[in-house]
């Protein structure tokens, strides 16, 4: 019994063909004139003179031996499908894998992209939700495109009769690296699922010569590289910043703002010469520290502008700055109301430690005929909110960028699909 | 296990039912169709050719369903426009029987459900309608209409000298299996699911030349 049906000859050309589908195989194509026929029934025969023109070469010949989930697989038939999508024809390459105890398992292969495909014996369902989902084994699997596709040509063996230009409505949908796809003919509706495998992996499986070529583009079901990072870098960048909130909560909680100079002055404006220079006064510590030189006014409906230099009385150097502190208030329709404030403070980063003195010049509006007090304060070691900020943006940096590269990649694929933007 | 023997009504060699309540059985050495009435054994037609078959389950293969051994006593071959099947008869260790489906390396245990209430008409159960079955819900996916090849071994019914069946197979999102036979008035219902190869851990599975 066993091993009966291991060849026949071709009932058009004679050609001998070797059969590897054993009793399954419901057609065999000759490999020397094209003809379709069914090995146990000669009265079908299918003249195919224009597939057999066609000569498309199978990336695995037909007759290769592979290893898949740990079984052994023959490669016993190939077939070129088309959809067309806008006018557009696209094509790509499905092989027949049979072994005599786990059955038939498929492969297609598009532009250096490979899905696994094995039939699904349970049902799908459809999940309910606002997109076209199906929902399969706890996994929503997304719509991505419905087609209907074209065999265009056949070789070697299949279990079922390949009809000339055999046409069935499919519908994939995708949960990267998987996808289930609905073959609807009159009869019948058939899932399969496929998982996406690297074409090295194919080439190891099947023991193919050279190296797989490059995938081009990005396949329906392909998993993104990037998925999983985004929320890796995203908990990565939450510890940072708490440790960066921790840091900065230190450094507001221990920092002195220790006075080191405060005078009390008044100016008229239009009285002589507005500008004066303050006492000396030392800035202490043996690093860097911000200082901080605040004006508290005595302003009413009106502005000063304090034109401030910090001078070094070691090296002579002078930081210029400016500061405009202005007061308003009134009543209205809304009732009272206050616009700007009495107090302004500028804050310098990084004085190095030494004597200074502060050369002061306050302008005013010139209609103005008002004395403005002000005390004047200077403090040093006077925490600043602002580099915490520049290191908090810096941090957000990676993720920002993971995640914007994971949606262009998920845009990429979609753009594919039946629900492009 | 007690073994009934007689003597084929056509050609006199030994008849041996390997399982006590088997109605029907194959005479191994003229390929008759022997059924039996209580101590009678009846000679009711020739074994037609079996076709030519790649299942690797043979007459004799043990196996294990849900930790449930049984033996594959009997098979019913249909074939169909696009393929055919074999229906395995499956003897427990219980003595209860099974089957066991196998479509091109598809398979799928299931087993007669005794009262299973009205059951849906022919014409009722067309492609997509749901029904539920205790507590199985399937859907319909397929009907079949098969041709009936031949049998061989031991059956638990007279089942021989068919034409046309109608077959309605249903399935469910846990991969559960149901079929409504319709070779009888009323239609039987099997009701089971569909099984990996490796879950069946099964023994003297025939051999391929090469695997």
């Amino acid at each position: 019994m066993v091993g009966e049906t291991t060849g026949l000859n071709c009932r058009t050309c004679g050609a001998a063909i070797d059969l590897r589908g054993l009793t399954h195989t419901r057609t065999v194509v000759c490999s020397s004139c094209g003809t379709i026929q069914d090995p146990h029934d000669p009265t079908v025969r299918i003249l195919q003179e224009a597939w057999a023109r066609m000569r498309i070469t199978p990336t695995i010949p037909i007759g290769t031996r592979g290893t898949v989930d740990g079984h052994r697989y023959d490669v016993i038939g190939f077939q070129y499908r088309t959809i067309e999508v806008e006018g557009e024809t696209y094509g790509w390459n499905e092989y027949v894998l049979f072994n005599p105890y786990y059955g038939f398992k498929y492969l297609s292969e598009y532009d250096g992209h490979w899905n696994l495909v094995t039939p699904l014996q349970a049902l799908p369902e459809m999940a309910p939700g606002r997109t076209s989902a199906a929902r399969y084994a706890g996994k929503r699997f997304r719509h991505f495109q419905s087609a209907d596709a074209a065999t265009a040509y056949v070789l070697g063996e299949f279990p079922w009769r390949v009809r000339a230009g055999d046409v069935v409505h499919t519908a994939d949908y995708v949960a990267p690296p998987e996808m289930l796809s609905a073959e609807r003919t009159e009869e019948e509706t058939t899932w399969s699922h496929g998982r996406y495998v690297d074409g090295r992996d194919i080439w190891t499986m099947f023991k193919m010569p050279g190296s797989a070529p490059r995938a081009r583009g990005i396949f329906a079901d392909q998993p993104s590289p990037w998925a999983g990072r985004t929320g890796r870098f995203w908990r990565g960048f939450t510890v940072l910043a708490l440790v960066l909130l921790v840091v900065m909560g230190l450094r507001f909680a221990t920092a002195s703002r220790k006075p080191i100079f405060a005078g009390a002055y008044s100016f008229r404006p239009g009285t002589g010469e507005p500008s004066f220079v303050t006492e000396p006064f030392a800035v202490e510590g043996s690093r860097p520290t911000t200082v901080e030189v605040a004006f508290d006014t005595n302003l009413s409906n009106n502005w000063t502008y304090f034109n401030v230099a910090l001078v070094s009385m070691d090296s002579g150097s002078a930081l210029d700055f400016g500061k405009e502190v202005s007061y308003y208030f009134g009543r209205d329709s809304d009732g009272n109301w206050t616009e700007g404030s009495r107090r302004g403070a500028v804050r310098i980063p990084s004085v190095d430690p030494g004597s200074y003195y502060l050369r002061v010049e306050p302008e005013t509006d010139a209609r103005s005929r008002t004395a403005v007090n002000y005390q004047l304060t200077v403090r040093e070691d006077v925490p600043t909110w602002w580099p915490y900020l520049v290191i908090l943006g810096l941090l957000a940096v990676p993720p920002v960028l993971v995640t914007m590269r994971a949606a262009s990649f998920e845009t990429k694929r979609w753009q594919e699909s039946d629900h492009a933007g | 296990m007690t073994s009934p023997t007689g003597q084929c009504p056509n050609c006199s060699a030994p008849i041996t039912f390997a399982w006590p309540s088997a109605v029907q059985t194959v005479c191994a050495h003229c390929r008759s169709i022997v059924v039996r009435h209580d101590v009678d054994l009846r000679a009711v037609g020739i074994v037609s050719d079996l076709p030519p078959d790649s299942s690797p389950i043979q007459i004799g293969t043990r196996g294990r369903f849900e930790g449930d051994p049984f033996t594959v006593t009997g098979r019913i071959a249909y074939e169909y426009d696009n393929g055919g099947w074999n229906e395995w008869h499956l003897l427990f260790g219980d003595r209860s029987s099974g089957w066991l489906s196998d479509a091109q390396a598809e398979y799928a245990v299931s087993r007669l459900v005794e009262q299973p209430g009205r059951l849906p008409t022919a014409d009722e159960a067309t492609v997509g309608r749901r029904y539920t079955f205790g507590s199985v819900s399937l859907q319909v996916t397929t009907r079949t209409t098969a041709k009936y090849r031949g049998v061989d071994g031991e059956l638990p019914f007279e089942y021989w000298d068919k034409s046309a069946v109608l077959f309605v197979d249903m399935r469910s999102p846990a991969a559960e299996f149901a079929t409504l036979d319709f070779s009888e008035d009323p239609a039987l219902l099997f009701l089971g699911r569909f099984v990996g190869y490796d879950e069946l851990s099964l023994e003297g599975v025939r051999r391929f030349e090469g695997w």
